[in-house]
């Protein structure tokens, strides 16, 4: 006996089905004893795996045997360059550096905010904008603990014209962090939050508007906030505005 | 050191050698920190670093590839769900020596793509970014894994029927 959900059942556990999907595979489960019995297998069968996946562990031994082996390395490289370059060339790369210093921050600042729409962009377009499903800002926080260095917290956008469509990692230059999707009618905005000293200073602009998108930046408790989107200014500002007074519950 | 017990506990599912394991991941940091510059800023660096370490495997094995018959993915996804049997519902926490060994004795193929899945909790584009395959493999690949691991632990919980199977 099968019906025609079956064929998703996997990926509904697996949380890759597109969000309006999930909803009316969320209202089928309740009506189908098939499905709904092989959905309960297959999330038993995954958190059996992810327990007993989660077998080897390394010893602390071969954890400083990695990190003194990385210091190394990276002691090597630096060495080997200032080594090879002839410091007659370096100061004269410094003075370039120096003189291009106050005309390139506009540039960087254009590619810093390039990359954040890219990664907006790029997430709207995936066929799973996000990891985590959910509209609950209560789901949606935890399941950033152990994949993110830091925690954050979201704010309530019931009674609001803001919804929470869900979360994903992200990463920028290097550093990881938190991605939410927020809709506002047809709009999207993402917010993304990362640690504010592992970010370079090309992120400092505030309100404008970058790359043809709505931007905002702050820095709260310290760590950097970034909203962008399609959205006009007004609506962005709105949405900072609920980050900056979130709810103390 | 970000990953570290990730990736440690990947690699020896992958060696299924701690040794072996062990150079793994030391080699996959050294690769990681030589080719930084080579990290695009927006692209995913949880599947970067697996990437290096499941490619570092591969190299580090002459001969080894792990191959994956044609017919069994050029359709693309099949996730047609076979019937539920009383045994594969039986499959719960107190199986997990028999599951661990079933995971043993998947082809590597099946047992890397159940790990990132399941274990690493990676998402299917960040599986395709570390195999380098399209999403439509991940899914029909992950399908077939989770069907042959169903049918070992199946197999591993009934000894008796051993003889059987068998002969």
């Amino acid at each position: 006996m099968s019906c025609d959900w079956t064929t998703k059942i996997e990926t509904y556990v697996d949380g890759e089905l597109p969000a309006e999907e999930v909803r009316a595979f969320d209202k089928h489960v309740r009506a189908c004893p098939t499905c709904a019995g092989i959905a309960l297998a297959r999330v038993q069968m995954k958190r059996t795996i992810q327990s007993a996946g989660k077998r080897f562990k390394p010893s602390s031994e071969f954890r400083n045997r990695v990190q003194q082996r990385i210091s190394k390395t990276r002691r090597n490289r630096v060495i080997s360059i200032w080594t090879i370059t002839p410091a007659v060339l370096a100061l004269v790369l410094i003075a370039v550096a120096a003189m291009n210093y106050l005309g390139s921050r506009h540039g960087q600042t254009q590619q810093f905010y390039g990359e954040l729409a890219d990664l907006h962009v790029s997430t709207l377009a995936s066929s799973a904008p996000v990891d985590v499903v959910s509209s609950d800002r209560h789901t949606v926080k935890p399941w950033f603990q152990g994949k993110i260095p830091f925690s954050f917290d979201l704010p309530e956008v019931q009674n609001t014209e803001f919804s929470l469509i869900g979360g994903r990692m992200a990463y920028l230059h290097q550093t990881p962090g938190a991605q939410l999707i927020y809709a506002v009618r047809k709009h999207r905005i993402s917010v993304f939050i990362f640690n504010d000293s592992s970010l370079p200073a090309e992120g400092n602009p505030a309100t404008g508007k970058q790359v043809s998108f709505s931007t905002d930046t702050w820095s709260q408790g310290g760590l950097r906030y970034f909203a962008i989107g399609d959205a006009n200014a007004a609506d962005i500002g709105a949405l900072v505005k609920l980050f900056k007074t979130p709810p103390t519950s | 050191m970000p990953l570290f017990d990730q990736l440690y506990n990947f690699a020896h599912w992958l060696t299924q050698n701690r040794d072996e394991a062990e150079d793994l991941v030391q080699e996959t940091y050294v690769k990681g920190l030589r080719g930084f510059a080579s990290f695009r800023a927006g692209t995913n660096f949880r599947a970067w670093m697996y990437r290096i370490l499941r490619n570092t495997f591969l190299t580090s094995r002459t001969g080894l590839r792990i191959t994956v018959p044609l017919d069994s993915e050029s359709e693309g996804p099949e996730l047609a769900v076979d019937p539920e049997t009383p045994e594969t519902l039986a499959i719960d926490r107190s199986n997990s020596a028999a599951l661990q060994r079933a995971l043993d004795d998947l082809p590597v193929h099946f047992r890397e793509i159940l790990l990132l899945c399941e274990v690493e909790e990676l998402s299917y584009q960040e599986i395709a970014e570390t195999l380098s395959v399209p999403i439509g493999t991940v899914m029909s690949r992950l399908s077939r894994a989770r069907k042959a691991l169903r049918e070992r632990v199946n197999f591993e919980m009934r000894p008796h029927t051993t003889a059987a199977v068998n002969g």
